[in-house]
């Protein structure tokens, strides 16, 4: 008796600490009944966590999805969903047959709902093709290609941050625009570099430059060598040598690219994709010029900076664009379940679709319904020396906003048939 | 095709050559003593490269120092693992020795992940390098005219040390036959830990001049690795002047490969490789029994 008395009043105070924290404020009364299919909520993420990308997203990544997901409960109270929330999280290696049977794993087994971040475009296009057949909801981030909305579009997957046609509508054209109308084009020779060398033939050519040649290197390249590719751009001399190489492969180019003194004999450099982790590898010094095109900078303004200090007091280093665009996507997509009071992917789709939101990440956005392009604000950002950063992590300044139009590809070019 | 701009890829592939020329060099050596595979060799090689990062980043050490002073560093960790670790292996099958080292090279690339993260860390041209000269229609880095030199000066003295010296001696007695060397009563096994120190400061060496071209990274040294072996194999395994010649052959005609089309670079070497498997078992200048 006593025992059940005990228990009794342990439920009690549960229950009464349940209540008191929650809804805060913020909350309409009708999202607070959110209704969950199978009792939780779980989000994978399924990313690069010990090769090229698992500095630019990785684990940290993984650490940003958990952020939003604490700080969303913070907000609208430990129950805001329903339910428990939950993130697994994988490791595909860069490989797509690994992502692809991680994904199905997690929709299937771990019953997740939805799946975060994966860079790597060919990855990216697998768990495309996965989250199509099991039905359940696939937000990208952190890879490129244009196909993820084209060619291989489906209803429940989204491409939220950057893609290969923003990279070149902002840094093909201002480089053409105002360096050098004649362009030499070396990328990695896989889909992402493919899909990057069409982008930016495109947009050079649709701001008045041409475009020379363009040479694919091997992907991998194992000696790490370019010097053959440098020395043709020597002798091509074009004014620009567009490099869409990323990652390691971009910090050996641009080493080598200084070394043979290219930049002397008026060959300048135009990057296709930089994160701030290149700029760490390469040297700021050595980058200190460079235009380039990001959806997003921790600089960029007090909002952004706002999140940027909760990120460097977890993780130890300031967020990349992939670490701010998880957490974003986490956060949206929360929002989405309680507009809709369940996480069931045909309802949650149909209110991510039109919806016009803004957030730190995030400047005036627009989930286009056709074919589930986020269209946002891109930056012109251009690194700046080391002499006038304000502390380690600052590499660059903005340059200019790409308005979302602009930065999106047009519908009509997408060729997406859902 | 441009005469000019052949001759240019010749030297590009001369710089490669050399990295693997070291590269192997390094192996030939210890498996020449040692018969053990040292399959640690790229991680090796990346510990070098972050030796003279480290070495510049905490003490203000430059390049001509970090050329003597990482390649010796690392020599000292190698003894420490040839003591320690490898010594044991010896009587048992080759297989545990390439389990050892392999987990080593786990180790090592996790390890360093661990402290520097995966992306790679920055490291200058020294300043009296950073020119350029005319070479033909282009103009070409000196780092890259004073990478050839250096590391064909370094074959030269390690091919003198073999032929001319008591220790190069002992070493080439040891790699032909091991067994008859220690009847003659040799005492093999004391230049055992010198001959594998020195194996991996060349890797080390490797390393400190790649890092100025090359990203410092972890799994720097992971993929260049595998063209390493298959130089070695093409030049003949334990072979030294098999190594040296391959290392440099296979880095020319990948670069002129390369001319024709860029992703002939890497299938030259693996092409190569199964020809003179096919024909030569023993590699170009290996001997029947090394095989």
């Amino acid at each position: 008796m006593k025992r059940v008395l005990a228990l009794a009043m342990i439920a009690a105070v549960v229950t009464a600490a349940c209540g008191a924290a929650a809804p805060t404020g913020g909350a309409s009364p009708s999202a607070a009944q959110v209704k969950l299919t199978d009792g939780k909520l779980v989000i994978g993420v399924i990313n690069d966590q010990s090769l090229v990308y698992a500095d630019l997203s990785g684990k940290n990544a993984v650490e940003a999805v958990k952020m939003a997901v604490e700080d969303f409960k913070a907000k609208y109270g430990e129950n805001a969903l329903g339910g428990p929330v939950e993130v697994i999280t994988a490791d595909h290696q860069n490989k797509p047959d690994v992502a692809s049977s991680k994904a199905q794993e997690f929709y299937e087994r771990n019953n997740a709902d939805i799946i975060l971040d994966v860079p790597t475009s060919s990855a990216a296009l697998a768990i495309a093709k996965v989250a199509n057949d099991e039905k359940k909801l696939y937000i990208n981030i952190t890879a490129a290609t244009t196909d993820l909305t084209g060619a291989s579009c489906n209803k429940y997957t989204f491409h939220y941050a950057y893609d290969t046609y923003m990279l070149a509508a902002g840094t093909g054209k201002w480089v053409t625009e105002n360096v050098g109308k004649q362009w030499y084009i070396i990328y990695p020779n896989y889909a992402f570099g493919q899909d990057m060398e069409k982008s930016f033939r495109g947009a050079v050519t649709k701001f008045g430059g041409t475009v020379i040649q363009s040479d694919g290197s091997p992907f991998p390249n194992t000696s790490g060598d370019f010097s053959q590719l440098l020395v043709k751009a020597g002798q091509l001399k074009p004014q620009i040598l567009g490099v869409m190489q990323a990652g390691g492969d971009l910090v050996n180019v641009v080493k080598q690219y200084n070394q043979f003194k290219l930049g002397d004999q008026g060959i300048k450099l135009a990057v296709g994709l930089l994160f701030d982790t290149d700029i760490t590898a390469i040297g700021q010094d050595q980058m200190a010029g460079i235009v380039y095109t990001t959806p997003w900078l921790w600089s960029m303004d007090d909002q952004a900076k706002q999140f940027a200090d909760k990120f460097l007091k977890r993780t130890g280093i300031r967020p990349t664009f992939a670490h701010a665009g998880n957490y974003s996507a986490a956060w949206q997509y929360m929002e989405a379940i309680r507009r809709a009071g369940t996480d069931d992917a045909d309802a949650v789709v149909k209110q991510l679709e039109g919806y016009k939101f803004n957030d730190f990440f995030i400047r005036n956005g627009n989930i286009r319904a056709e074919d589930h392009w986020v269209m946002h604000d891109a930056l012109l950002a251009q690194v700046k020396p080391a002499s006038e950063a304000k502390e380690k992590f600052d590499y660059s300044k903005v340059l200019g906003t790409i308005p979302a139009e602009t930065a999106s590809r047009p519908l009509a070019d997408a060729g997406c048939k859902k | 095709m441009d005469l000019g701009y052949v001759s240019v890829q010749l030297f590009n592939g001369l710089v490669n050559g050399a990295f693997y020329a070291l590269l192997s060099l390094g192996l030939a050596i210890i498996f020449g003593v040692l018969r053990v595979v040292n399959f640690a060799h790229g991680a090796v090689y990346m510990l070098g490269a972050f030796a003279a990062y480290l070495l510049l980043q905490q003490f203000g050490i430059g390049f001509w120092p970090a050329l003597v002073l990482a390649p010796i560093g690392v020599a000292l960790l190698g003894i420490v693992v040839e003591r320690l670790l490898l010594r044991r292996l010896y009587g048992l099958d080759p297989l545990y020795n390439f389990l050892l080292t392999f987990g080593l090279t786990l180790f090592l690339q996790d390890a360093m992940r661990l402290r520097f993260g995966i992306q790679g860390q920055p490291y200058p041209t020294p300043d009296e390098l950073a020119a350029s000269v005319a070479l033909g229609p282009v103009s070409y880095p000196v780092y890259r005219l004073f990478v050839i030199a250096f590391s064909l000066l370094v074959c030269v003295v390690t091919w003198y040390v073999i032929e001319r010296t008591r220790l190069g001696m002992v070493v080439r007695a040891a790699t032909e036959r091991a067994e008859l060397t220690r009847a003659l009563g040799i005492d093999v096994d004391r230049w055992v830990t010198a001959v594998f120190a020195i194996g991996v400061a060349l890797a080390a060496l490797a390393g400190v001049l790649a890092a100025p071209m090359r990203n410092v990274a972890p799994l720097m040294g992971s993929e260049l690795i595998i063209l390493t072996f298959a130089v070695v194999v093409i030049g003949g395994l334990g072979s030294i002047v098999g190594a040296v010649t391959a290392g440099f052959l296979i880095g020319v005609l990948a670069s002129l490969g390369a001319v024709f089309n860029p992703a002939f670079e890497n299938v030259i070497v693996f092409a190569l490789m199964a020809v003179v498997l096919l024909l030569r078992p023993a590699g170009l200048f290996g001997s029947r029994e090394a095989a």
